[in-house]
């Protein structure tokens, strides 16, 4: 499945006026292929994943995914689309404290649902993928950050999504356990024919992405094409 | 309530510290609950086990209310009332409060003279008998067949029966012949005990001056009753509105605290109807185990203290309390709720504006 976004704009309320966060931006993201999204502070590299991941509407343009356009769509309808269809990491890694590294990935299955043998299976294959099936029983501060971030990656991908969407997920990592990250995901992009989209301000790990797009002040370029 | 009970289980600290609050006021309530019932029944017993469906007072004088001290019922309209149609019976009471003694000691008793052919008394009492509550036989060290004094009037006790008492005082039945003076009517009746049957009782107290209660509201015309119920039911009522306001607060300063985890649900998928579930259910839980120990404990340190203060233990005054303890502390966490509902997931994106 592909995510396309649209001649995407957004803005936000700045005193008086508005501020523009996203200016008729087009990025489109194809199965099995990994987009890095660049750009400085403030540019609107993350008001750009929020957009994809339903977690704001823009004021104009279309976040299509497979065709589907999902702008307009109820909250309920835009909540069970994350739950299904979109697999999302967040910058800081944002576990439950209360979980285990398993848990954190069950407990999607239960908002699915409930938890089943099958889910159970999954969540450990999914920690094995990503080198975590000895850690599965521990919890969030038992674990580093770099192991924390290989969590909320396996579960952003627990109920099986066609789109992952990465927040910074190299920005609280030194440099060794980030190009880590990178890798990892470049992998399960690839086995798992993701389309993936990943928010960086590190351009050491562009050499990862299939496709690079640049935002400044809102407006999106494509470096390097897929 | 997969996220909850995991909480539950990982801040074990903060949730038995809640816990202990909750089973704390359980205690309180419960305790105060049966202390409250058993005053009650030492005040109200010997009223509330009458084999009567109501009782006819004097009529009070206007802008006053009917009273057990005040009410005084002549020899002329007892004997009307019991030609009003359709009553089923009219037992004429005369109640009063007298000392008993025997020998060195003595005793503050309740006395209901009725007449000779009464079924009222526990046991049947004749003229120059005593049917004595327990409580005064035991303080008095008596039993059947003994003579105690009545007012400085020598009876037999005729039997010991019952543990009936009123206003704090073991009742003592007597006849209305042997009624300790006290310078009033002695064939005057404080009330009368009818079975009302289908009777216009309305139309009956107009033409005859009195005014008739049920027996259960008969209960507010004794005054140390009223006044000492009221108060202990305010108590028990501040108590419930505390506890509602204590876990209200807690829940509220949780969810704010765990607002981010919220945030994270509600970014991968879960709705907020999930998450409000999530919430109740494990307030319930909370709930469930503070108030089901705080009652246990307060059965068991009540059926200690009944030996010693006036205590009832049944379902009314130890389940009950609970029960709306549990109710009322989930309307105290649902205040919480609303803020479940508007945390909003994009926070969970931490850098998007």
């Amino acid at each position: 499945m592909t995510m396309h976004l649209n001649d995407v704009t957004l803005t936000y309320p700045d005193g008086d006026g508005r501020l523009t966060a996203l200016d008729h931006v087009t990025v489109h993201a194809e199965p099995g292929a990994l987009t890095a999204v660049v750009g400085p502070s403030g540019s609107g590299k993350s008001s750009l994943l929020a957009v994809a991941a339903t977690l704001i509407t823009p004021d104009s343009g279309q976040v299509l995914l497979d065709g589907t356009d999902l702008v307009g769509l109820s909250r309920a309808q835009r909540t069970s689309v994350r739950r299904k269809r979109i697999g999302i990491v967040f910058q800081s890694a944002n576990l439950l404290a209360s979980l285990t590294a398993l848990e954190q990935l069950t407990v999607m299955a239960h908002l699915a649902g409930g938890v089943t043998t099958a889910a159970g299976e999954r969540a450990a294959e999914l920690l094995d993928a990503v080198g975590l099936a000895a850690r599965a029983d521990r919890r969030p501060h038992q674990l580093s950050g770099g192991q924390r971030q290989r969590v909320t990656i396996a579960r952003g991908l627990m109920n099986d999504p066609s789109v992952l969407l990465v927040d910074e997920p190299t920005s609280a990592l030194d440099t060794e356990r980030g190009a880590a990250i990178l890798d990892l995901l470049r992998r399960l992009t690839t086995e798992r024919d993701l389309a993936t989209i990943v928010v960086t301000h590190d351009r050491d790990h562009l050499a990862h992405a299939d496709q690079v797009v640049e935002i400044t002040d809102g407006r999106a370029r494509v470096l390097a094409a897929a | 309530m997969f996220v909850a009970l995991r909480d539950l289980k990982f801040a074990k600290g903060r949730f038995a510290l809640m816990g202990a609050v909750v089973t704390l006021i359980t205690l309180l309530v419960v305790l105060l609950s049966g202390l409250t019932a058993g005053l009650g029944r030492e005040n109200v017993s010997a009223i509330t086990d009458l084999d009567a469906d109501h009782l006819v007072f004097a009529a009070p004088a206007q802008g006053q209310d009917i009273s057990f001290s005040d009410s005084v019922i002549p020899a002329g309209t007892q004997e009307a009332w019991t030609g009003v149609d359709g009553v089923a019976s009219v037992e004429p009471i005369a109640l009063g409060m007298s000392r008993v003694e025997s020998g060195e000691r003595s005793t503050g008793v309740a006395f209901f003279a009725v007449g000779g052919s009464s079924t009222l008394p526990p046991a049947a009492v004749r003229g120059g008998e005593v049917v004595l509550a327990e409580q005064a036989a035991e303080d008095l060290g008596v039993v059947a067949g003994d003579t105690v004094a009545v007012g400085g009037t020598e009876l037999e006790v005729a039997a010991v029966a019952g543990r009936d008492s009123y206003s704090h005082a073991p009742v003592a039945w007597i006849s209305t012949a042997d009624r300790p003076t006290t310078g009033a009517d002695p064939t005057a009746a404080t009330v009368l005990a009818i079975h009302a049957g289908a009777a216009d009782l309305p139309a009956a107290d107009a033409d005859l001056g009195t005014e008739t209660v049920t027996v259960a509201d008969s209960l507010n015309a004794i005054g140390s009753y009223s006044s000492e119920n009221g108060s202990l039911q305010l108590m028990r009522g501040l108590l419930l509105a505390i506890s509602a306001l204590v876990i209200g607060a807690f829940f509220t300063v949780w969810t704010v605290q765990r607002s981010p985890e919220i945030a994270i649900l509600k970014a991968v998928g879960a709705s907020t109807g999930y998450l409000l579930r999530d919430a109740v259910g494990q307030a319930f839980v909370l709930l469930l185990f503070g108030t089901g120990l705080g009652a246990a404990l307060a059965a068991g340190l009540g059926a200690l203290a009944s030996a010693a203060v006036p205590f009832v233990l049944d379902p009314a005054t130890v389940l009950l309390p609970a029960a709306l303890l549990v109710v009322l502390g989930l309307v105290g966490a649902a205040a919480s709720l609303r803020r479940i509902a508007t945390v909003d997931p994009l926070t969970a994106l931490g850098s998007a504006r």
